[in-house]
Protein backbone atom coordinates (compact mmCIF):
# COMPACT_ATOMS: atom_id res chain seq x y z
CA UNK A 1 0.00 0.00 0.00
CA UNK A 2 1.38 3.49 -0.67
CA UNK A 3 2.28 5.48 2.27
CA UNK A 4 1.76 9.24 2.94
CA UNK A 5 3.23 11.46 4.86
CA UNK A 6 1.59 11.74 8.27
CA UNK A 7 -0.34 15.18 8.36
CA UNK A 8 1.22 17.79 11.04
CA UNK A 9 -1.19 18.38 14.10
CA UNK A 10 -2.33 22.14 14.26
CA UNK A 11 -1.12 24.96 15.80
CA UNK A 12 -3.44 27.22 17.47
CA UNK A 13 -2.51 30.65 19.22
CA UNK A 14 -2.45 30.66 23.60
CA UNK A 15 -4.71 33.26 23.56
CA UNK A 16 -7.30 31.11 21.78
CA UNK A 17 -6.97 28.93 24.74
CA UNK A 18 -7.49 30.89 26.96
CA UNK A 19 -10.01 32.83 25.69
CA UNK A 20 -11.89 29.13 25.39
CA UNK A 21 -10.91 27.91 28.79
CA UNK A 22 -12.53 31.48 30.11
CA UNK A 23 -15.88 30.92 28.04
CA UNK A 24 -16.02 27.05 29.93
CA UNK A 25 -15.27 28.61 32.97
CA UNK A 26 -18.06 31.33 32.76
CA UNK A 27 -20.45 28.68 30.78
CA UNK A 28 -19.67 26.65 34.46
CA UNK A 29 -21.16 29.64 36.43
CA UNK A 30 -24.19 30.48 34.36
CA UNK A 31 -24.84 26.84 34.70
CA UNK A 32 -24.95 26.34 38.50
CA UNK A 33 -26.88 30.18 38.68
CA UNK A 34 -29.70 29.20 36.31
CA UNK A 35 -30.23 26.13 39.01
CA UNK A 36 -30.70 28.73 41.89
CA UNK A 37 -33.24 30.96 39.58
CA UNK A 38 -36.50 30.87 40.67
CA UNK A 39 -38.38 32.55 37.31
CA UNK A 40 -36.15 30.56 35.30
CA UNK A 41 -37.94 26.89 36.94
CA UNK A 42 -39.67 26.24 33.86
CA UNK A 43 -36.87 26.35 31.23
CA UNK A 44 -34.09 25.16 33.80
CA UNK A 45 -33.60 21.66 31.68
CA UNK A 46 -33.75 23.15 28.40
CA UNK A 47 -31.29 25.75 30.06
CA UNK A 48 -28.71 23.37 31.45
CA UNK A 49 -28.80 20.95 28.08
CA UNK A 50 -27.92 24.07 26.17
CA UNK A 51 -25.09 25.19 28.57
CA UNK A 52 -23.86 21.06 28.70
CA UNK A 53 -23.63 20.99 24.68
CA UNK A 54 -21.66 24.35 24.25
CA UNK A 55 -19.19 23.10 26.73
CA UNK A 56 -18.93 19.93 25.53
CA UNK A 57 -18.42 21.13 21.78
CA UNK A 58 -16.25 24.38 22.96
CA UNK A 59 -14.08 21.33 24.17
CA UNK A 60 -14.35 18.77 21.38
CA UNK A 61 -13.42 22.03 18.73
CA UNK A 62 -11.03 23.57 20.24
CA UNK A 63 -9.33 21.66 22.97
CA UNK A 64 -9.45 18.61 21.00
CA UNK A 65 -8.77 20.32 17.77
CA UNK A 66 -12.02 18.89 15.56
CA UNK A 67 -12.35 22.36 14.38
CA UNK A 68 -8.62 22.70 12.91
CA UNK A 69 -7.61 19.10 12.27
CA UNK A 70 -8.50 16.64 9.41
CA UNK A 71 -12.82 15.71 9.29
CA UNK A 72 -11.57 11.68 9.62
CA UNK A 73 -11.12 12.52 13.34
CA UNK A 74 -14.85 14.37 13.65
CA UNK A 75 -16.28 11.54 11.64
CA UNK A 76 -14.99 8.85 13.73
CA UNK A 77 -15.97 10.52 16.90
CA UNK A 78 -19.38 11.90 15.74
CA UNK A 79 -20.17 7.97 14.57
CA UNK A 80 -19.83 6.95 18.04
CA UNK A 81 -21.43 9.76 19.60
CA UNK A 82 -24.59 9.00 17.31
CA UNK A 83 -24.56 5.41 17.67
CA UNK A 84 -23.79 6.07 22.14
CA UNK A 85 -26.83 8.76 21.93
CA UNK A 86 -29.07 6.20 19.92
CA UNK A 87 -28.81 3.38 22.17
CA UNK A 88 -29.19 5.54 25.00
CA UNK A 89 -32.55 6.98 23.52
CA UNK A 90 -33.68 3.43 22.42
CA UNK A 91 -33.11 1.89 25.48
CA UNK A 92 -34.66 4.46 27.49
CA UNK A 93 -37.77 4.14 25.18
CA UNK A 94 -38.05 0.16 25.85
CA UNK A 95 -37.21 0.57 29.71
CA UNK A 96 -40.08 3.29 29.67
CA UNK A 97 -42.86 1.67 27.83
CA UNK A 98 -41.87 -1.33 30.00
CA UNK A 99 -42.27 0.27 33.34
CA UNK A 100 -45.65 1.84 32.05
CA UNK A 101 -47.15 -1.51 30.73
CA UNK A 102 -46.16 -3.02 34.26
CA UNK A 103 -47.93 -0.18 35.81
CA UNK A 104 -51.08 -0.78 33.35
CA UNK A 105 -51.19 -4.10 34.09
CA UNK A 106 -51.03 -4.03 37.51
CA UNK A 107 -53.67 -1.37 37.73
CA UNK B 1 6.29 4.29 9.74
CA UNK B 2 9.13 6.44 10.81
CA UNK B 3 11.68 7.28 8.44
CA UNK B 4 14.87 9.25 9.22
CA UNK B 5 14.16 12.99 9.49
CA UNK B 6 11.36 12.65 12.02
CA UNK B 7 8.82 12.17 9.48
CA UNK B 8 5.97 9.87 9.47
CA UNK B 9 4.32 8.10 6.79
CA UNK B 10 1.22 6.04 6.98
CA UNK B 11 -1.09 4.82 4.51
CA UNK B 12 -3.79 7.19 5.49
CA UNK B 13 -1.53 10.36 5.78
CA UNK B 14 -2.38 10.38 9.58
CA UNK B 15 -0.70 9.52 12.69
CA UNK B 16 -1.65 5.62 13.16
CA UNK B 17 -1.68 6.42 16.75
CA UNK B 18 -3.61 9.49 16.24
CA UNK B 19 -6.09 7.53 14.08
CA UNK B 20 -6.44 4.79 16.70
CA UNK B 21 -7.07 6.71 20.17
CA UNK B 22 -9.99 8.79 18.33
CA UNK B 23 -11.54 5.22 17.26
CA UNK B 24 -10.89 4.65 21.30
CA UNK B 25 -12.61 7.42 21.98
CA UNK B 26 -15.66 6.83 19.82
CA UNK B 27 -16.23 3.35 21.73
CA UNK B 28 -15.67 4.97 25.22
CA UNK B 29 -18.68 7.18 23.60
CA UNK B 30 -20.74 3.70 24.05
CA UNK B 31 -19.15 2.41 26.88
CA UNK B 32 -19.98 6.13 29.06
CA UNK B 33 -23.84 6.68 27.27
CA UNK B 34 -24.67 2.86 28.31
CA UNK B 35 -23.72 3.99 32.00
CA UNK B 36 -25.04 7.44 31.77
CA UNK B 37 -28.61 5.65 30.35
CA UNK B 38 -28.57 3.43 32.82
CA UNK B 39 -28.69 6.04 35.62
CA UNK B 40 -31.28 7.71 34.09
CA UNK B 41 -33.66 4.60 33.81
CA UNK B 42 -33.32 4.15 37.15
CA UNK B 43 -33.71 7.53 37.95
CA UNK B 44 -36.07 8.32 40.78
CA UNK B 45 -36.71 4.47 41.29
CA UNK B 46 -35.23 4.11 44.58
CA UNK B 47 -37.72 2.50 47.34
CA UNK B 48 -35.11 3.73 49.98
CA UNK B 49 -33.40 6.93 50.48
CA UNK B 50 -31.13 8.27 50.82
CA UNK B 51 -31.88 10.36 47.60
CA UNK B 52 -29.69 12.40 44.82
CA UNK B 53 -31.03 15.73 46.81
CA UNK B 54 -30.23 14.56 50.29
CA UNK B 55 -27.01 14.02 49.32
CA UNK B 56 -25.67 16.57 46.23
CA UNK B 57 -23.65 19.38 47.58
CA UNK B 58 -23.75 21.29 44.28
CA UNK B 59 -21.35 24.30 45.10
CA UNK B 60 -18.35 21.55 45.95
CA UNK B 61 -18.93 19.43 42.87
CA UNK B 62 -19.04 23.14 41.08
CA UNK B 63 -15.73 23.33 42.67
CA UNK B 64 -14.11 19.78 41.28
CA UNK B 65 -16.01 20.59 37.82
CA UNK B 66 -13.75 23.57 37.77
CA UNK B 67 -10.97 22.46 38.39
CA UNK B 68 -11.61 19.64 35.69
CA UNK B 69 -12.06 21.76 33.45
CA UNK B 70 -9.03 24.04 33.88
CA UNK B 71 -6.78 20.98 33.76
CA UNK B 72 -8.25 20.74 30.23
CA UNK B 73 -6.90 24.37 29.41
CA UNK B 74 -3.43 23.10 31.42
CA UNK B 75 -2.83 20.28 29.18
CA UNK B 76 -3.85 21.91 25.91
CA UNK B 77 -1.17 24.25 26.47
CA UNK B 78 1.03 21.46 27.66
CA UNK B 79 0.19 19.93 23.86
CA UNK B 80 1.15 23.66 22.29
CA UNK B 81 4.24 23.91 23.96
CA UNK B 82 5.40 20.40 23.86
CA UNK B 83 4.35 21.17 19.77
CA UNK B 84 6.86 24.35 20.11
CA UNK B 85 9.74 22.05 21.28
CA UNK B 86 9.55 23.90 24.72
CA UNK B 87 10.66 21.39 27.15
CA UNK B 88 10.14 23.65 30.34
CA UNK B 89 6.55 24.74 29.41
CA UNK B 90 5.82 21.15 28.71
CA UNK B 91 6.98 19.34 31.78
CA UNK B 92 5.41 22.48 33.71
CA UNK B 93 1.91 22.35 31.95
CA UNK B 94 1.80 18.37 32.60
CA UNK B 95 2.53 18.78 35.93
CA UNK B 96 -0.14 21.00 36.44
CA UNK B 97 -2.58 19.08 34.71
CA UNK B 98 -1.93 15.62 36.56
CA UNK B 99 -2.00 17.98 40.05
CA UNK B 100 -5.63 19.22 39.06
CA UNK B 101 -6.39 15.54 38.08
CA UNK B 102 -4.85 14.38 41.32
CA UNK B 103 -7.26 17.04 43.18
CA UNK B 104 -10.56 16.32 41.47
CA UNK B 105 -9.93 12.65 42.76
CA UNK B 106 -9.15 13.73 45.80
CA UNK B 107 -12.73 15.27 45.81
CA UNK B 108 -14.57 12.74 44.55
CA UNK B 109 -12.98 10.45 47.26
CA UNK B 110 -14.71 13.14 50.32
CA UNK B 111 -18.04 13.20 48.42
CA UNK B 112 -17.43 8.98 48.28
CA UNK B 113 -16.73 9.43 51.82
CA UNK B 114 -19.76 11.68 52.21
CA UNK B 115 -22.23 9.31 51.04
CA UNK B 116 -21.07 6.53 52.51
CA UNK B 117 -21.54 8.00 56.02
CA UNK B 118 -24.94 9.18 54.80
CA UNK B 119 -25.82 5.68 53.94
CA UNK B 120 -25.47 5.67 50.48
CA UNK B 121 -23.59 1.87 49.35
CA UNK B 122 -23.33 0.58 46.76
CA UNK B 123 -26.10 -2.08 47.28
CA UNK B 124 -28.63 0.31 49.13
CA UNK B 125 -30.85 1.27 46.40
CA UNK B 126 -30.89 1.71 42.32
CA UNK B 127 -29.46 5.10 42.97
CA UNK B 128 -26.33 3.67 44.81
CA UNK B 129 -25.82 1.25 42.21
CA UNK B 130 -25.82 3.51 39.14
CA UNK B 131 -24.50 6.54 40.51
CA UNK B 132 -21.25 4.38 42.21
CA UNK B 133 -21.11 2.60 38.95
CA UNK B 134 -20.78 5.43 36.36
CA UNK B 135 -18.89 7.90 38.60
CA UNK B 136 -16.68 5.09 39.68
CA UNK B 137 -15.65 3.94 36.18
CA UNK B 138 -15.12 8.19 35.08
CA UNK B 139 -12.92 8.13 38.27
CA UNK B 140 -10.70 5.01 36.92
CA UNK B 141 -10.77 6.64 33.71
CA UNK B 142 -9.45 10.25 35.55
CA UNK B 143 -6.75 8.35 37.66
CA UNK B 144 -5.69 6.19 34.42
CA UNK B 145 -4.93 9.79 32.81
CA UNK B 146 -2.90 11.04 35.99
CA UNK B 147 -0.92 8.19 35.92
CA UNK B 148 -0.46 8.22 32.20
CA UNK B 149 0.26 12.07 32.57
CA UNK B 150 3.08 11.61 34.96
CA UNK B 151 4.76 8.76 32.54
CA UNK B 152 4.58 11.11 30.02
CA UNK B 153 5.97 14.08 32.72
CA UNK B 154 8.61 11.49 33.44
CA UNK B 155 9.84 10.88 29.86
CA UNK B 156 10.50 14.87 29.47
CA UNK B 157 14.15 13.72 31.14
CA UNK B 158 14.92 11.28 28.51
CA UNK B 159 16.38 12.28 24.93
CA UNK B 160 12.82 11.73 22.55
CA UNK B 161 12.57 13.40 18.92
CA UNK B 162 10.39 16.09 19.76
CA UNK B 163 8.11 15.42 17.03
CA UNK B 164 7.17 11.77 18.50
CA UNK B 165 6.97 13.40 22.19
CA UNK B 166 4.51 16.08 20.79
CA UNK B 167 1.85 13.28 19.48
CA UNK B 168 2.37 10.99 22.31
CA UNK B 169 1.09 14.01 24.47
CA UNK B 170 -1.15 15.01 22.10
CA UNK B 171 -2.78 11.78 22.05
CA UNK B 172 -2.84 11.42 25.80
CA UNK B 173 -4.11 14.88 25.73
CA UNK B 174 -6.96 13.61 23.63
CA UNK B 175 -8.00 11.25 26.09
CA UNK B 176 -7.94 13.79 29.26
CA UNK B 177 -9.98 16.26 26.97
CA UNK B 178 -12.68 13.09 26.59
CA UNK B 179 -12.63 12.52 30.08
CA UNK B 180 -13.36 16.26 30.59
CA UNK B 181 -16.55 15.89 28.37
CA UNK B 182 -17.51 12.95 30.08
CA UNK B 183 -17.79 15.05 33.24
CA UNK B 184 -19.21 18.07 31.90
CA UNK B 185 -22.37 15.75 30.88
CA UNK B 186 -21.87 13.76 34.02
CA UNK B 187 -22.36 17.16 35.61
CA UNK B 188 -25.01 18.48 33.79
CA UNK B 189 -27.57 15.37 33.42
CA UNK B 190 -26.89 13.43 37.30
CA UNK B 191 -26.25 16.37 39.28
CA UNK B 192 -27.68 19.74 38.42
CA UNK B 193 -30.57 18.45 36.22
CA UNK B 194 -30.97 15.75 39.12
CA UNK B 195 -31.22 19.00 41.66
CA UNK B 196 -32.93 21.21 39.41
CA UNK B 197 -34.74 19.74 36.39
Amino acid sequence: MAQHKASESPHVSTSTYLKVGLVLAVLTALEVAVVYVESLKGIVAFLLLLIGILKFALVAMYFMHLKFDTPVYSRFFMVGLVLALACMLAVMAIMHSDRAATLLLSS
Amino acid sequence: MNHSGHVEYTATGMPNRKLAIWLFLASECMFFGALIATYLIYQGQSLVGPYPEDLFDIPLTTVSTFILLMSSLAMVLAVAAAQKEDLKQTRLWLAVTALMGLTFLGFQAYEYNHFIHAGLTLSVNLFGSTFYVMTGFHGAHVAIGVIWLSSLFAHTFRPVDPKRRALDIEIAGLYWHFVDIVWIVIFTVVYLLGVGG
